[in-house]
């Protein structure tokens, strides 16, 4: 579904990627996690042709879509959830959600959008409500609802469990769980939530200052005693 | 009485005019953060265009005024807009993402540009025409001696401003070409993870901001009945000037702070002194800056991001 190789990204001078190869499959759900500063959102974002990366190649499906512009890239059915959720402030949970049906062919729209208050109950009782108001969690709901609006085969998610309560967290990974088992989105997982994400995910890798440093099943790096050392301890384990 | 009434009736008819160029320099600045200077040089030549477009109508001979009216202003739009395109395009788009007052100095360029195009082009002498498409009118009532008067003109220029200011309204708010707008304007970066292709929203938002002030130089020509090559600066300014006393960025400020402008400018000449009424409305702006930099309808920032 994705294969990246040898991508490099620059911000001016500074090199914020040196290289990273990684494949998804389809049907996969795949964590790449890391600490801050890594590249992870470098990584979806260069994915996304913004920024380009300077060298290396990102291929979607087979075809190459390196040099692509964002908005063709979305075409082709890659949806993001963004760090920091990039919810639109002043517009209304629906028309935030009418921006992420975009690109699709506006029949479908009634049935994606009961989808989408099916999945997430508390987006449908605030319909109406400003996004740049809704409290962190429902933003989070609204903007994997956003991406599910555009109908992706590849869904990236950038942190979407960053600084929710543990209840909300569990909800958010269920919901990508369900997204990827019942309707067959791929998915490629950012998380610093590496005990969640990697038991959730069927691969995994480790991304160290740009660089991919490890990688392997989701059981293999749970169980790998120096991702224990920097990702796990004193966290759920 | 009578004569604040008349006052009135005029203020409107010129806050209309204001107000329709005053949301191109709103519209500019919501979505991509700049003041397009040469947008009072576009209104300037949308009323060129119109007066040409009422000279071709008169050689073909057609006679009726609301058949002439639509064609001059389908032709005029329909220019002005592919100038707002090309502007965009060529003086613009490249400079985006350099230094923020990079396409300030370019906008200052194709204004001084423009202005002495169609001073070669038309000559520098005032050019009458238009003035005799709509004329009569009524009295409405009479006090003290003074009829106060509604021209026909007048009342076109109203509806045809509180249409298009509907229209667009609705456009804005309700379609999705108005929704993709205001995801540009809010987050650009996400709208293209949508889906969106932005510089082709950019560009169609120059498109119909630069459409309604040729809609605003027609009314001008018809209200006033002469065009020069100069006329964009002072009008652009005062527009401008509306759309920062209305809250600049804000659609329903223009319109306030278009009708505003034309108040001040009407009511000070009315009841003090014509020489200064230029002066009253940059001293608001300067009164606006310093006191309510956001404007009378400006958005308070106070949503969590
Ligand atoms: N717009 C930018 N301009 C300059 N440097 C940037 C920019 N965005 C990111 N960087 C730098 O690139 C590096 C990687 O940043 P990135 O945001 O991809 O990290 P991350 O792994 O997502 O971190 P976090 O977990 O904190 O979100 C960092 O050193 C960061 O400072
Ligand atoms: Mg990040």
């Amino acid at each position: 579904m994705l294969e990246v190789r040898g991508i490099a990204t620059f911000y001016g001078a500074i090199q914020a990627l040196h290289g990273v190869d990684l494949d998804v499959a389809k049907g996969e759900i795949v964590t790449l996690i890391g600490a801050n500063g890594a590249g992870k959102s470098t990584l979806l974002m260069t994915i996304c042709g913004s920024p380009r990366a300077r060298s290396g190649s990102v291929k979607l499906e087979g075809r190459d879509i390196t040099a692509l512009p964002t908005h063709e890239i979305v075409r082709l059915g890659v949806a993001q959830v963004p760090e920091g959720r990039r919810i639109f402030p002043r517009m209304t949970v629906f028309e935030n959600l009418q921006m992420g049906a975009t690109l699709v062919d506006p029949t479908h729209f009634q049935r994606d959008l009961d989808r989408v208050f099916a999945m997430f109950p508390r987006l449908a009782e605030r319909r109406e409500q400003r996004g740049g108001t809704l409290s962190g969690g429902e933003q989070q709901m609204l903007a994997i609802g956003r991406a599910l609006m555009s109908r992706p085969r590849l869904l990236l998610l950038d942190e979407p469990s960053l600084g929710l309560a543990p209840l909300i967290v569990r909800q958010i990974f269920e919901a990508i769980r369900r997204i990827a088992r019942e309707e067959g989105v791929t998915i490629f997982l950012v998380e610093q939530n590496a005990f969640h994400a990697l038991r959730l995910a069927d691969r995994g890798y480790v991304l160290v200052n740009g660089r991919v440093l490890m990688n392997g099943t989701g059981k293999e790096l749970l169980a790998n005693p120096e991702v224990r050392a920097a990702y796990l301890e004193g966290g759920h384990a | 009485m009578a004569y604040f009434s008349q006052q009135l009736i005029n203020a409107i008819t010129l806050g209309a005019i204001y107000g329709l160029i005053a949301i191109g320099y709103t519209m500019v600045y919501g979505i991509i953060g700049m003041i397009n200077f040469a947008h009072g040089d576009i209104f300037m030549i949308g009323a060129f265009i119109s007066l040409i477009g009422f000279l071709i109508c008169a050689a073909l001979g057609i006679n009726s005024a609301p058949l002439a009216i639509v064609l001059v202003l389908l032709m005029a739009m329909a220019f002005t807009a592919v100038y707002g395109w090309a502007i965009e395009r060529t003086a613009y788009r490249p400079l985006r993402g350099s230094f923020r007052l990079a396409p300030l100095i370019s906008a200052i360029g194709v204004s001084i540009l423009l202005e002495n195009y169609v001073q070669l082009a038309q000559g520098a002498r005032p050019k009458p025409g238009g003035g005799s498409i709509v004329t009569g009118g009524f009295t409405l009532f009479s006090s003290d001696g003074f009829d106060v008067r509604v021209t026909w003109l007048q009342i076109v220029i109203v509806v045809v401003t509180v249409v298009l200011m509907a229209g667009f309204t609705w456009l804005i708010a309700s379609t999705s070409l108005g929704r993709r707008q205001r995801a540009c304007e809010q987050d650009m970066k996400m709208a293209s993870l949508l889906g969106v292709n932005v510089d082709r929203t950019i560009s169609l938002t120059f498109v119909m901001g630069a459409a309604l002030a040729a809609v605003a130089g027609m009314l001008f020509l018809m209200y006033y009945g002469v065009v020069d090559f100069f006329i964009g600066f002072l009008a652009g300014i005062k527009a401008f000037t509306a759309a920062v006393l209305g809250g600049i960025g804000s659609l329903p400020g223009a319109m306030l702070g278009g009708l505003a402008i034309g108040l001040i400018e009407v009511f000070w000449a009315g009841y003090f002194s014509s020489e200064y009424k230029d002066v009253a409305v940059f001293a608001i702006l300067v009164l606006v800056l310093i006191f309510r930099p956001s404007g009378l309808l400006g958005k308070p920032e106070i949503e969590k991001v």
